[in-house]
């Protein structure tokens, strides 16, 4: 059972694999720049798990800031994980145990592979989802920590690796709106992102388009629900 | 000089503190137990849809559209991936060539 799920998750895991490990190797090289040792790289990953929130960390750490900045820092940036929760109540309702470790788990890119994958009839899909999230986790701490320790021996140009994620984002959103019938929810996260984006500057515009997206979504609840239970009847 | 150690620790416990809340929260506002409203269920149904759609435009962000080289290196790189995407279905092959080319483009070609 158990060899199963890990097996059926493994492939699913693969663009992840390689997008955490040079992220990973990345974070880890700089860190280590900034005089904290591999063990620190390792730590970090264990216990905050967050590309994004890990990098800006790098510059908390190296500039002494102030558990209060720290905080708010940690806020802004980490707000957009609200949505993932908030999406995935059922999909984690029966989860038991797993479920904390779950939730520790849940990374931009874990949330889009759970979100996108179908385990397998015969397998328990909490079990599966936990080897998804388990195996994107020990990615990233093998590439934080193996970057701490030899970053200096990786010299080849890695410029634009960090591509991965976007392609990775890239192809999900295809294969949504291939299957979806119904474009509009897609839209409507493109449309608010871009626009806040562009009124409010990358530094700031995700809780806007958070904000927006949740609106535009609740104003036209009936349509949407609608349109979404029709295609559930044959 | 960096900060010491206890300082950087007290730090790093905030920033997984608050990552870890902030993923938690949802699943605290509506335990597995209780029946969830309709209202968020409906969310939970719809939002994926727009929060990958979200996150594509999240990686973009810091893309200068005004100056050289414009985009030009993401807008070619995504445009190949979805139509190798559309075309073989292939997620391994769209990803990889993708983001092989977006190297190919910044290290070569607009460098």
């Amino acid at each position: 059972m158990r060899k199963k799920a890990l097996k059926a998750a493994f492939p699913h895991t693969l663009p992840v694999m390689a997008g955490y490990l040079f992220l990973g190797i990345g974070f880890g090289i700089l860190l280590e720049s900034k005089g904290f040792s591999f063990l620190w790289a390792f730590f970090m990953s264990v216990i905050i798990y967050a590309g994004s929130m890990q990098y800006a960390g790098i510059d908390l750490l190296a500039a002494g800031a102030s558990p209060l900045y720290t905080a708010m820092m940690t806020l802004i940036i980490q707000i957009r994980h609200l949505f993932y929760g908030l999406s995935l109540i059922e999909k984690y309702k029966s989860a038991g145990k797993k479920k904390p470790l779950l939730i520790h788990e849940l990374t931009d890119e874990t949330y889009s592979l759970v979100c996108s994958c179908e385990p397998p009839k015969d397998v328990d899909p909490s079990l599966f989802y936990l080897f998804i999230s388990m195996l994107d986790h020990s990615y990233w701490i093998i590439g934080c920590t193996l970057g701490a320790l030899l970053g200096s021996l990786f010299t080849f140009n890695t410029a634009g690796i960090d591509f991965v994620m976007t392609a990775l984002f890239i192809v999900i959103f295809t294969n949504q709106w291939l299957e979806q019938k119904d474009h509009r929810p897609a839209v409507i996260g493109v449309a608010c992102s871009a626009v806040c984006l562009v009124l409010f500057g990358p530094d700031r515009f995700i809780i806007p388009a958070m904000i927006s997206i949740a609106l535009i979504l609740t104003v036209f609840r009936r349509s949407l629900e609608k349109e979404a239970s029709d295609h559930e009847d044959p | 000089m960096r900060i010491p150690d206890s300082q950087a620790l007290v730090l790093v416990l905030i920033m997984a503190a608050i990552t870890f809340l902030v993923r938690m929260l949802p699943f605290l506002l509506f335990p597995g137990s209780k029946e969830t409203p309709p209202y968020i269920v409906y969310l939970g149904k719809v939002l994926p849809f727009a929060i990958i759609g979200m996150l594509v435009v999240y990686c973009l962000k810091n893309v200068q559209v005004t100056q050289a080289p414009f985009g030009l290196p993401e807008l070619i790189a995504g445009v190949c991936i979805v139509a190798v995407h559309v075309w073989k279905r292939n997620t391994l092959l769209s990803i990889g060539g993708g983001t092989l080319l977006y190297m190919f483009l910044v290290q070569a070609v607009f460098h």
